[in-house]
């Protein structure tokens, strides 16, 4: 099929999505073309889900610019989009006396980048705020605007907003092919040509490729795919840590932490190994095993008892270190090497390069602006009043699918009917959390693929887990 | 606006052990109770279990599952019970206020006098293994896949491989044979199955499906749909031996690496919780310990037969009736341990005057041994046997009159053969 628009983004993770959604304030016509089945399928979905407060990052590179920005917008935005964020605040620590010199220079250059909040707090301190800490830490450096964020809910819920706002989604299309026309560039994803003026290339781990079919040898760029292992474990009646908790920084990356998720689970990892196949998101026995190692020196008292999963992500680690953004070439637009702090920096970036966009297009802004969709309160998280009233305007509400998460027929089918919808099981799982539990989706997965095929129309057999061929089932008896 | 409803008797779980909770109950005369189930119709995990083999003990014949639930409820509804479906209970608290939720009746709080919690177990699934690789489609536990079979007419795969010698677990190596699929491989970590020595040789022997004991599955393969595993053999340590990677080419990995009471409500209760069976601790009236909650079944502790498990649940209803007529006894516990060489033993405090059966799993495989139960050094029982395997739970009996002045703690242990 041939197609034509005036801006097509590539990649529908959070920078794609983000970007969708600033741009969708505009007169204009915007596709997202997506390699996978569903938006936020790769590192937007397995990441650590933290809002950085931004002292990681080198003084004066658009990580750390981004960063800051990115981690101020953070409470607003995920409040308007009903997103489910904690400013939780975080510690990187020091177990041993030699580490509190990189405690020091985090400090200064946090104080460089502009962070609010930080300051240095010493081991008595330091066990009192966090009382199930390794006792052999010295020092930490606390950083209170630091936060965590679910992340793929948020790209989730970024881009129902932007197809409420006239942006099209097109799944299961990888770009093959992208050429230079006279008026923009044409591209080759799945068996669509497309026509576009602005490329927006937000292709996380493939952006690079894409990067390279438009720009001369000097100014090609080389990702590194850099896996990280993580371990979750079940939501305990009291949460082991209040804060994030990060060891001091290596060369690979802020090491190991022990953190809170925002739905209350605990997340061990992520490990940091260098890998030749960017799309290999299986994890390891060395993997886990390391991920668990690492973790114990932060909380002695971790046990995998409780483990619910397990999952790796890829970083797209590029060899010089920052991000890449902004118009590398007269209408591409790129965010390429957007490895951590990624997730915390995509918003700022969307609104600095979206303005940057509307203005070389000199695109107009939109009369009217549709609100997000607001996903309803969880029933997981309903007063009994609420609860009660809940039933009693739906009565879906009072069927009970997945047990562990507590969460209802009524949750399960508004995930699939909202505007970015989901289609696959994985999708509803990470829409409304149906499965997301201790039994791993034993007891309501076979409800959940009978109300999507319900729902889309299908007979339970096309119904997949996640992405592409990934069927449940092989056939009737 | 909270209506609360008072109930003599709010039991929670309408599968076997919940049926014959309420059935006992309202035989020893309670009028007013309720048995508040989550799925479409009673019965539990037995609507699911076509196979049969059920009832044995309990009716000296083979029934399926769905007819030994059938008995139960057709009993139940002779005694007028009152059992919803559809209803989902949210939470319990310590002063027995049970919360539901239906389609059908909203949000409902009843404020029981006494509760029976009868909601069974759960599977392991794969998280809980930690095994590495993908997360691709196709691995299932064994009950999950037994639903899409057995209650969808749907089949989950073609080519399986089984990892666990959990009793699902062969019954649906047995099954989806008979579906057509191939079923490659039994893998179990330990040197001994878990599983009822009549369904090794009923469900893998009889259709050459090969059990590799002291193995496990150490890489999973497939991007989209599970496209191969890894099993090598592990050693004592139960680590896996390097150079004894064998590759299976399957798209279907089934789990039965072991159950797990759902206590999740019942921790919230307030409800004691043992580490040994992941279920309450009781006293010989399978009270908890929060005073007129009772558990049974396997929510209690995992049961190998479904007739032990209504055999539990009977004396719950009775003894949740006694506690409602303000009969329980009262008077001094003595806790029952677990000595060398048992699991999980149930009761885990009783009252010495009444006759007891204690139930446990040995935490190995005995040949030609002895259970022992003492207390103060004093023998109170002994169970000689060939073997006894962790696959199988053992019931031994202790007389009252055995127990008739017992103080100290009484301990139940493994006593190996002794060599001449």
């Amino acid at each position: 099929m041939r197609r034509e628009t005036e801006i097509l983004i590539i990649g529908a993770g959070v920078v794609g999505c983000a970007m969708a959604r600033v741009l969708s304030r505009y007169e204009t016509e915007i596709l997202v073309a997506e390699r996978m089945g569903d938006v936020a399928e790769g590192a937007s979905k397995a990441n650590s889900g933290i809002v950085h407060a931004g002292f990681d990052a080198k003084p004066g590179t658009d990580k750390a610019r981004l960063n800051v920005l990115g981690a101020k917008m953070y409470p607003a935005l995920c409040a308007e989009l009903n997103v489910p964020y904690k400013g939780n605040g975080a510690l990187v620590v020091a177990f041993q006396e030699e580490d509190r010199a990189t405690i020091e220079k985090l400090y200064d250059q946090g104080q460089r980048n502009g962070v609010p909040g930080l300051r240095i707090v010493e081991r008595e301190e330091l066990l009192r705020m966090e009382p199930n800490l390794n006792p052999s830490a010295v020092c930490a450096l606390e950083a209170s605007t630091s936060g965590i964020v679910s992340p793929y809910e948020l790209v989730y819920a970024l881009a129902d907003h932007a197809a409420l706002n006239g942006v099209a989604f097109a799944f299961n299309k990888p770009v093959t092919r992208v050429e230079r026309t006279e008026n923009g560039f044409l591209v080759r994803a799945g068996e669509d040509e497309i026509a576009c003026r602005v490329l927006v290339n937000c292709a996380g781990i493939g952006s690079a490729e894409i990067h390279n079919q438009l720009h001369k040898e000097e100014e090609k760029l080389k990702l590194i795919p850099r896996r990280g292992e993580y371990h979750v474990l079940d939501h305990p009646e009291k949460a082991p840590f209040e804060r994030t908790i990060f060891q001091c920084p290596t060369a690979m990356g802020k090491g190991v932490l022990v953190t809170p998720t925002a739905h209350g689970n605990i997340l061990l990892g992520p490990t940091a190994e260098d890998i030749a196949d960017g799309t290999d998101v299986g994890t390891t026995a060395g993997g886990l095993a390391d991920a668990l190692e690492k973790a114990r020196l932060t909380w002695p008292g971790v046990s995998t008892r409780t483990e619910v999963t397990n999952f790796a992500g890829i970083r797209a680690h590029e060899v010089k270190g920052d991000f890449i953004v902004g118009e590398t070439a007269p209408g591409l637009w790129e965010a390429v090497g957007f490895e951590s702090p990624g997730l915390t920096s995509a918003p700022a970036l969307a609104e600095e390069m979206g303005a940057a966009i509307a203005a070389s297009l000199q695109l107009r802004k939109k009369e009217t602006i549709a609100p997000p969709y607001r996903k309803a309160k969880p029933f997981n998280e309903m007063t009994d009043d609420e609860r009660r009233e809940a039933v009693t305007a739906d009565p879906l509400n009072g069927v009970l699918i997945c047990r562990c998460e507590v969460v209802t027929e009524a949750e399960i089918r508004a995930a699939i009917r909202r505007p970015v919808g989901a289609r696959t099981v994985d999708g509803v799982k990470r829409r409304c959390r149906a499965g997301m539990g201790r039994c791993q989706g034993g007891f309501c997965a076979p409800r959940v693929v009978e109300i999507l095929a319900e729902e889309l129309g299908l007979p339970m057999t096309a119904i997949c887990k996640g992405s592409g061929d990934s069927y449940m089932l092989t056939g009737e008896i | 606006m909270d209506k609360i409803i008072q109930k003599d008797l709010v039991i929670i779980g309408g599968g076997p052990a919940g049926l014959a909770a309420g059935i006992a109950a309202r035989e020893a005369g309670v009028e007013d109770l309720v048995i508040l189930e989550r799925e479409h119709q009673a019965g539990g995990i037995l609507r699911q279990c076509i196979h049969n083999g059920f009832g044995l003990h309990r009716y000296g014949e083979e029934l399926t599952g769905p007819e030994y639930a059938a008995r139960d409820i057709a009993r139940a509804e002779e005694l007028g019970l009152d059992i919803r479906c559809d209803t989902t209970v949210l939470s319990v608290d310590g002063d027995r206020r049970v919360t539901c939720v239906s389609k059908a009746d909203g949000l409902t709080v009843y404020q029981a006098g006494a509760v029976v919690l009868a909601m069974g177990c759960r599977e392991r699934p794969r998280g809980a293994l930690g095994t590495p690789g993908t997360r691709c489609a196709g691995i299932y536990t064994a009950g999950a896949a037994q639903k899409f079979v057995n209650l969808e007419g749907l089949m989950p795969g073609k080519r399986v491989v089984i990892l666990g010698s959990g009793d699902i677990g062969l019954i649906m190596a047995r099954r989806m044979t008979l579906q057509g699929a191939k079923v490659l491989a039994c893998v179990e970590l330990m040197p001994f199955s878990s599983g009822l020595n009549r369904n090794i040789v009923q469900c893998l022997h009889d259709y050459d499906i090969p059990l590799y004991l002291s193995h496990t599955v150490t890489d999973i393969r497939g991007r989209e749909r599970l496209e191969g595993v890894t099993v090598m053999r592990v050693g004592p340590d139960r680590k896996p031996i390097p150079g004894t990677e064998i590759e299976f080419d399957c798209d279907t990995l089934l789990l039965s690496v072991g159950l797990i009471p759902e206590n999740e409500l019942s921790q919230r209760a307030g409800v004691a919780l043992t580490p040994a069976t992941s279920g309450a601790v009781v006293d010989d009236d399978l009270q908890t310990s929060v005073p007129g909650v009772f558990a049974c079944g396997n929510v209690l502790h995992v049961h190998d037969l479904v007739d032990f498990v209504s055999d539990e649940s009977f004396r719950a209803g009775r003894a949740a009736a006694a506690f409602l007529r303000g009969e329980t006894p009262t008077g001094e516990t003595v806790e029952v341990r677990d000595g060398e060489g048992v699991r999980g033993t149930v009761p885990q405090r009783l009252r010495p005057g009444r006759d007891v059966t204690l139930m446990f799993r040995p935490a190995a495989v005995y040949q030609n041994a002895s259970a022992v139960v003492e207390s103060d050094g004093v023998e109170l029982a002994r169970k000689r046997a060939l073997v006894f395997t962790p696959g199988e739970m053992v019931a031994l009996p202790v007389k009252a009159e055995k127990l008739a002045g017992v103080h100290a703690p009484i301990t139940v242990r493994m006593e190996a053969a002794k060599h001449d």
